[in-house]
This record gives C-alpha cells, structure tokens and sequence, in this order.
C-alpha cells in the first residue's frame, strides 16, 4: 500500500493499469481529458499496453469492441456528450457480452450543455444506455479513494457477468485531488477464453455477435442474460447510509458529499437527519434504502439533475413515504446550507 | 492439377446469397488465400451490416460482427491488442463509404495493419436497393427511382483514390469479379493484402467491382454486362498505392 496525492482522473486510470488493463481507447473531451492523458503516458510503456486516441467516441467504443471481443482487458472513458455517441457501441457490447469499463465523467447537458459538473446522465447509465433489452451495471464513487476502488470492481464485476459496466462520476470528482491507496492486488491477465483471437486449429471458432435472426435463439440469449442481471442485482447492490433517521437524504457521488455536510449540521442542530448514499446505482440498492428508512418520515433525494434519481427511490420505497427533491443544474454544486434549509423545512413540515 | 475443392476456411453450408450474386465468389477468394498461407488459425475476420452480415457463419477462422460501418474501428481493437495475428474486414459500399467513412479513412490514415475487403455493387443490397455513395450519376434505386441526379445527390465517391493520398495505406487495389481473368486477378490483390499485413507494412484495402442482379433488376449475366459497361469507365481498375515492397 502507498498513499498519493491525485486527481480523481488520474487515479482511475492508474487504478485500472494496476488492475490489469493493458488497452485505453479514448477521445477528448472536457473534464475527462486527464484519463486519456495518462493512459497515453503510461500503457506504451508497458509490455502488451495499448493506447489509442480513436477519430471519435464511436471509434473508441468500437476499438473497445473489438479489443474485448478479442479476449482483452480494456476500458474507456469520455464525458456525457460523448458517451451519447457511445451508446451504439456499448449497445454491441452488452449484445455480445463483453466485459469491460466505460467511465463517464459527467458533465451538463442536454447538448453541449456545459463543461461544468453534473449528474444529468442518470437516467441514460440506469434505464437506458442503448437500444434493446439490457442493463448497464453502474458504480457511483464519490470520492477520488472511491474511483480506485471501483475501478477495480468494475473489472471484476464486467468479468464475472460477462458485461460491460459503468463508473458514474462527474467533472467534480474527475478535477478533484485527495490522497488515496493503491492496493497491491493483481488480477488475472489470461485471454478471456472466449475471444476471438485466432482459434489456432486447437479449439472450436469463437465468433463474437449480437444478431440472432431466430427468435427462440435472441430470446433465449436474452434470458440467459437477463439472469445474469438478476444475480448481479441480488449480489452486487451496495450503499452506504446512517441508520435510524427522521429525515433521509439520499445522494450520490459528490452531491453526497455536500448532503453529508448538511446532515452533519442538521444533526448539530439537534434534527435527526441521515444520509443513505447509493454506491451502485443500478442495481439500486432497494434492502440498503428500506434499511436507511426503518424510522423515515420523509426522504429528501439531491442530485445535480431535475432529480433522475427521485423515481428510484420512490419505486424502493414502494410509494410508502413521501419523497421530495432539491437540486441544482447548469454545472452548480448545491451548497451544505441550501441542503440543509430543504431539511428543516421538511423537518417542520413532516413533523420528524 | 489439384482437385478442385471447397477451400478448408469456408464451411461447407449453403449460403444465403442471391444467384448471380459475387459475394459467394470473393468469400472463397478471401478463403483460398487464407488457405494457401495456412494462416486460419491465426486469423480474425470482421463481418459488416449489410448482406454479408452473416458472413461469420461461412468462414471457419474467428469471427466478429460489427456494426454498421465501424468494422473498421473494431479492427483496430482486435489488431492492436493481438498484433501478430491477421485481421480482415469485408464491407460493402454503404457500410464502407457512407456511415462508416470517419473510421474507414482514420484507420488508413493511422496505418492499422489490417485488410479491408471492400465489395462494391454500387447500391444498398440488404434493405433493398437503395442509393449507396458509388451509386452512379443516372443510376435508378430505390431512393434515386429517377435516377441518381448529382444536383440533388452529388456525385459517387471513388473509395481506392481518395484512400491513396494517405500516407498510412500501404497498398490500394481496384479489381473486378466479373469472369476468370478477373477474378485470378482479385484473388492475386487479396493475397497481396495479407502478405503487406503479414510483412506489417500498413492498411491495405482490395476494392472489388461486383454486381447485384436482385437490386440492379437485372439477370445475374446482364448485371456483368452492365458493370462493365458502367462501372468500370467510373471506377478505372488498378494498383492505386503500393508501399508494400517485394512481398
């Protein structure tokens, strides 16, 4: 273990080299550009590494494609606009089951929006991140220690399942510079046995494909998969939340920070307020959000979007307690006081 | 004489093409070679969207099925991360020239080690005839049903040409399927494009004239009549780059 002073960026993409990703195909675009940057830095350098700067998001993706379908470990990442451009691709992806990483630093949109921090991509990561019948599991780090972790567990999970996943951040924690850990755990850099990689007259052709033009044949590859989705759904949920409060805020990623800032206040004050912060964000983490809720009177949901996350919330909590919302967009990070000014207001108004 | 048979790296199963079609005819071009430089298990080959979409259930070596236009990029994935292995992609002119330009032209221009195999027919076959970017002036499609206006739709677009002034591509070939001679000679710039990739000299692209009687509205022998009589004073056979040295 060593301690470094990093940005969120940067510490993803050295978190994904040490855990065994050996190709990065990237294109620029604000604020992820310091991923790329490192990426072309270090993987030349090292034994098998690959770098490329694709002629678009709809390059990379494709790259990535083919580098995954090819039994290869890989990753890459862009921000909101360009993972729009991604869609098609991680569409395929998911269609051919090919595990690997895309990151999606936020940014505002619709459009070209802005290039200041958002969370506006909910909606797209959890519900429908390309055409057809599929799920994107979706981690929400919210610190830069956070980004390295999960940018390891999403190998492990895209492996395990055999799916592409997400790492949901925003150009705040893409920016930010805080001290993290590296650990020393390696993962295995064997082929996935099931690449296309030049069969060698020693097995069977694999073929990598999403089209199916019998219909049991895509429908059973479609329920084959979506029981895949289910196990992750009953493993691979997870949250971190208080226990036991009146009034429960829940947030990801850095609006989490700034709710936990605001509970921590309210709580001085002498309000039971919580926080209940979903680190996956599909699968969302329903058991962990009752759990958090046990004594609610209301849930206070905060997001840096028109509040994507609030129907997740309602659907977890069955409809059972009273949700409201309070956001900022445009590239605004809500302050710990607006946060807590919807707290006491929502204290009062439910009598918690 | 060697008997003739079906060569080892494509299965043998019925295909889906229509008669006359040239498809069948360059599958077992793309196959023979593989065959002769006994590189099957060694190599990759990239299916496109468009009628030889399937191709990944003929060819007897690993397979990957791409979306529409970006073989290509996918290519490039596979290449980088399995350098010493061969990889090919097989598209047509919609596939190749219109929605797939941007990563057809960079994977040239970056020199990708790879071989494209470009069929030509001048049209959109799978969905049914329509307008492709080498549609010829005056050519009837199904979206062009009074002929290809190049006022309204500009003009074909000459894939070998244009991809030879750049510096990344290692050898550019326009052939035709058309009879024997042709032919030999279409297997003879495919064979040359494996041995530039076997040599790692850079991108190299076989563009291949063919037909498509079904869409063309044609019999399969007047669709070789009309491809030579239109096609060919459009899209001049030849060795447009070759940077490959003896190979």
């Amino acid at each position: 273990m060593e301690k470094s002073l990093m940005k969120g960026n940067e510490a993803c993409a050295e978190a994904a080299i040490r855990a065994g990703c050996k190709c990065y195909f990237g294109y620029p675009i604000t604020p992820q550009n310091e991923i790329t940057a490192y990426m072309s830095k270090c993987l030349p350098k090292i034994e098998g590494g690959v770098f490329v700067q694709a002629e678009s998001e709809i390059g990379a993706v494709n790259m990535l494609y083919g580098c995954a379908g090819s039994g290869v470990r890989c990753m890459t990442s862009s921000s909101s606009p360009g993972i729009s451009l991604k869609a098609e691709g991680i569409s395929y992806l998911a269609g051919a089951d090919l595990p690997c990483v895309i990151v999606n630093i936020q940014r505002g949109g619709p459009g070209l929006g802005t290039i200041q921090p958002s969370q506006a991509d909910y909606w797209q990561a959890t519900k429908a991140m390309g055409h057809g019948d599929l799920r994107i599991p979706t981690l929400a780090p919210n610190s830069v220690q956070e980004m390295v972790d999960m940018t390891t567990k999403a190998f492990k999970i895209a492996e395990k399942y055999r799916t592409p996943v997400m790492i949901l951040a925003d150009g705040l924690l893409g920016q930010m510079m805080e001290p993290v850990n590296f650990s020393d755990e390696t993962l295995s850099c064997e082929p996935y046995s099931f690449g296309a990689n030049g069969h060698g007259n020693k097995r069977p052709k694999n073929i990598i494909n999403s089209l199916y033009l019998d219909p049991l044949k895509l429908e059973e590859r479609i329920n084959e998969r979506f029981a895949r989705y289910e196990k992750i759904r009953l493993n691979e949920s997870a949250a971190d939340y208080d226990k036991g409060a009146k009034i429960v805020v829940a947030a990801y990623g850095s609006t989490a920070r700034v709710a936990r800032s605001a509970v921590d206040k309210a709580r001085a004050e002498g309000i039971n307020a919580g926080l209940f912060r979903p680190q996956t964000l599909w699968p969302f983490p329903e058991k962990q959000i009752k759990d958090a809720t046990v004594n609610a009177k209301a849930v206070l949901v905060s997001e840096m979007s028109m509040g994507q996350m609030v129907d997740d919330v309602k659907m977890a909590l069955e409809f059972k307690l009273p949700v409201e919302f309070f956001g900022r967009q445009g590239g605004f990070v809500p302050n710990p006081d607006e946060i807590l000014a919807k707290i006491k207001e929502m204290e009062g108004k439910y009598n918690a | 004489m060697p008997d003739f048979k079906r060569p080892n790296a494509l299965i043998d199963i019925p295909n889906h093409y229509c008669p006359g079609c040239t498809h069948g005819i360059i599958h077992r071009l793309v196959a023979e070679v593989i065959d002769e430089m006994g590189i099957e298990g060694d190599t990759i080959g990239v299916c496109p969207v468009g009628c030889s979409v399937l191709e990944y259930v003929y060819f007897s070596c690993d397979m990957m099925q791409a979306s529409h236009g970006r073989s290509p990029a996918v290519a490039t994935g596979i290449k980088r991360a399995n350098p010493d292995k061969f990889v090919f992609t097989y598209q047509g002119d919609g596939d190749l020239a219109a929605i797939g330009t941007a990563e057809t032209v960079h994977a040239a221009a970056r020199g990708e080690n790879i071989t494209i195999i470009f069929v030509n027919n001048a049209i959109y076959g799978m969905t049914g005839g329509q307008m492709a970017p080498t549609t010829l002036p005056g050519q009837y499609s199904q979206t062009t049903p009074y002929g290809r206006d190049t006022t309204r739709e500009g003009f074909p677009i000459r894939v070998s040409e244009m991809l030879a002034t750049l510096d990344g591509v290692a050898y550019a070939e326009r052939t035709m399927a058309v009879d024997p001679k042709s032919i030999i000679a279409t297997k003879k710039a495919i064979r040359k494009g494996f041995e530039i990739q076997k040599n790692k000299k850079g991108f190299s692209i076989i563009e291949i004239l063919s037909t498509c009687p079904t869409n063309w509205g044609l019999t399969p022998l007047k669709a070789l009549d009309w491809l030579k009589d239109n096609m060919l004073p459009y899209y001049p056979l030849g060795v447009y780059a070759d940077k490959g040295g003896n190979v």
